[in-house]
């Protein structure tokens, strides 16, 4: 989407042009990214989905001027990744799931206030940013308490405060609801969705391989798979390409004839009696596949000549993973060998030393 | 809306970054001057903070050390050895704290930055990192100066120790030069370890016991000859113990074989030039490395 299509003056938020990046990993070098365009507006929530292995991490670490790429170029506001590294540092921010970043020693309001000083906030103006983040996230009650002693939960609405401190024109998050339970990922994602709406031209790019984060948060997805992305498009648009045509579930008091007599009409491509139908209800249930939805009013007023009520009509939706097998032949629970090394897990971390006291 | 979700729409709907992106990524030199000064005041503030948050300090780091020094004391007390050997001691003994701090919480801070995933933090801010390394050390030399201060007065109240100042600011201009060594040291430090990774803490080891050694912890240096002179060449903590002993106990026959204190502090201008440089070009390499290899920045890797 580029700024003369979204009307925007300011160039695109993040352009990407053939980026490789390859890891010189003995024995063998790893390809991580091989070769990757996109292009996200000002203001749009871009989210790239993929599997663990697939390319998304390094892409990140890339745009937030953290790693080179191998070849290719990509920019934030047209400043260059590359180049223009402190530019790009100071409106941009990012959490990652699971970030333990910060001293255990030191309370939320201590910690948050450290992190504000690394983006140029004066002593107070930080003190008074770090309170109504604080606010924000719901962390008033443990303000005063000392990092160490968080949940996950409230850990990483800390980290979401430390992400917004500067007041980011664009936030890149990395699984942020990593290993959070259901409740905490829901308050991280409406979080979220507030601060972007907030201001106008707030860009955000989501990582993550929950489809349904994805779907919920993102105007866009990148389909990512071996450092490279398979398709991009909103998510109703993803879902068109592995559905061309439209799927009714009809809930019916009765039906005349049967199936069939709805296969006859136009625009049906096929009708057929629901497998969990229960013979014992009074009540039908036909599986309809249409050519198009506008071919549904057609089946309505059919109905109706036959004198059959509609307890219950639902469109059936693909989803995201529908998607990524059309696209990739493998669901993402079927891992294959990952493109990246695994986290290393040290066998023995050296004793903490005695002085060291954060 | 009222109440959290009112408060929480009100703080996002402010934006420090004015209403272009572009307008908010140029910043003044006096913009980026501010910044980095304020990421110095903020790294030093754990370790200043930290003093107050872990009491078992008073013991590993006031007690402890005062019983080392002790010892030392009385065993020279028993070989009857000069009463000057005394104030040697207790002084090599609170200088040390500087020097273990520089060795564990400067030289080893950036590795264990890393691990903790702090450290990819800090590049992606806009600061300077030598102004984050610099907050590491004023931070260090804070919290040390408070335990080198403790076991000086207890020492010295504990064994009469007799000290002989006559020139104070030239005692507070080494001291400080001393420190500014020191410290740039550790900066330097910082970086090596961190490329080391975790072999590098098998140097630590290396970095204690023999300097100590080198740098006559307790004993005038001048007496290890040639060794000495070039400890005192090379070794911040080796030139600047030997020079405050020869300020704060002026007139002693003892300290022979040096440079005067003059030209030793001379010595630790060039160390800290040389040491405060060589971190800054290493701090930018290790970046640059970093960027091009994604081999420090990454916790995993």
């Amino acid at each position: 989407m580029s700024a003369a299509r979204t009307g925007s003056p300011l160039p695109p938020a993040i352009s990407v042009t053939g980026l490789r990046r390859v890891y010189d990993i003995k024995p063998k070098q790893v390809v991580a990214l091989a070769g990757v365009d996109l292009e996200v507006a000002p203001g749009e929530f871009f989210g790239l989905l993929g599997p663990n292995g697939a390319g998304k991490t390094t892409l990140i670490k890339i745009l937030t001027t953290l790693l080179l790429p191998t070849s290719g170029r990509a920019s934030i506001f047209g400043f260059d990744v590359a180049t223009d590294t402190r530019r790009i540092r100071r409106i941009m921010n990012m959490v990652a799931g699971g970030e333990q970043s910060g001293y255990g020693i030191l309370t939320v309001r201590e910690q948050l206030w450290m992190f504000s000083q690394f983006y140029g906030l004066a002593g107070k103006e930080g003190w008074a940013r770090v309170d109504e983040l604080i606010e924000a996230v719901g962390l008033a009650q443990q303000r005063l308490q000392r990092v160490s002693t968080l949940s996950t939960g409230q850990r990483q609405k800390m980290n979401m405060a430390r992400g917004l401190l500067n007041d980011p024109w664009i936030l890149f998050l990395d699984e942020p609801t990593l290993g959070l339970d259901v409740a905490a990922a829901r308050g991280i994602r409406d979080l979220v969705l507030q601060w972007k709406a907030a201001v106008p031209g707030r860009t955000v790019l989501l990582t993550t391989h929950y489809m349904a984060e994805a779907d919920e948060l993102c105007e866009r997805i990148a389909i990512v798979d071996h450092g490279r992305i398979l398709a991009i498009g909103t998510p109703a648009e993803l879902k068109h390409r592995v559905q061309r045509e439209s799927i009714f579930r009809l809930e019916l008091d009765h039906l005349d004839g049967g199936a069939p007599s709805l296969a006859r009409l136009p625009g049906v491509v096929s009708a057929a009696l629901a497998a969990d139908a229960d013979p014992e209800a009074q009540r039908v249930a036909v599986n309809l596949v249409l050519g198009e939805d506008a071919a549904l009013g057609g089946v309505v007023t059919a109905l109706a000549g036959l004198g059959s009520q509609i307890l219950a009509l639902r469109k059936s939706e693909p989803t995201l993973e529908d998607v990524f097998v059309e696209l990739v032949g493998r669901g993402f629970a079927e891992e294959v060998e990952p493109a990246m090394p695994a986290p290393e897990t040290p066998e023995r971390e050296p004793a903490q030393p005695p002085e060291l006291g954060e | 809306m009222t109440g959290p979700a009112a408060t929480r729409a009100g703080v996002f709907a402010r934006s420090r970054g004015g209403t272009d992106p572009r307008e908010a990524a140029e910043w003044s030199r006096r913009q980026v001057a501010g910044n980095n000064l304020r990421a110095l005041r903020g790294r030093a503030y754990p370790r200043i903070r930290g003093m107050t948050r872990e009491p078992s300090w008073v013991f590993f780091e006031i007690l402890l050390p005062f019983l080392t020094t002790s010892a030392f004391v009385l065993v020279y007390r028993a070989l009857q050895a000069p009463e000057a050997y005394i104030g040697f001691v207790v002084l090599g003994g609170a200088l040390s704290a500087f020097w273990l701090n520089v060795v564990w919480m400067m030289a080893g801070q950036l590795y264990w930055e890393k691990s903790q995933g702090n450290l990819e933090l800090y590049f992606a801010a806009p600061m300077n990192l030598m102004a984050v390394l610099l907050g590491m050390a004023v931070g260090g030399l804070v919290m040390s100066s408070t335990r080198a201060l403790a076991v000086l007065v207890i020492s010295s109240l504990v064994f009469g120790v007799q000290f002989n100042v006559e020139q104070w600011g030239l005692v507070l201009l080494v001291f400080l030069l001393t420190m500014s060594a020191l410290y740039g040291l550790g900066m330097a430090l910082a970086s090596l370890f961190l490329l080391w990774g975790r072999e590098a803490f098998n140097m630590t080891n290396i970095l204690i016991e023999p300097v100590y050694f080198l740098s006559g912890l307790n004993f005038p240096v001048g007496r290890l000859g040639a060794l000495g002179a070039m400890a005192i060449a090379t070794i911040p903590f080796a030139v600047g113990l030997d020079a405050m002993r020869q300020l704060v106990f002026a007139g002693q026959p003892y300290i022979t074989g040096t440079p005067s204190p003059e030209v030793e502090a001379l010595i630790l201008v060039a160390m800290t030039v040389v040491f405060t440089l060589g971190a800054r070009w290493m701090i930018r390499s290790i970046e640059r490395m970093a960027r091009a290899r994604g081999s420090l920045s990454i916790r995993w890797q």
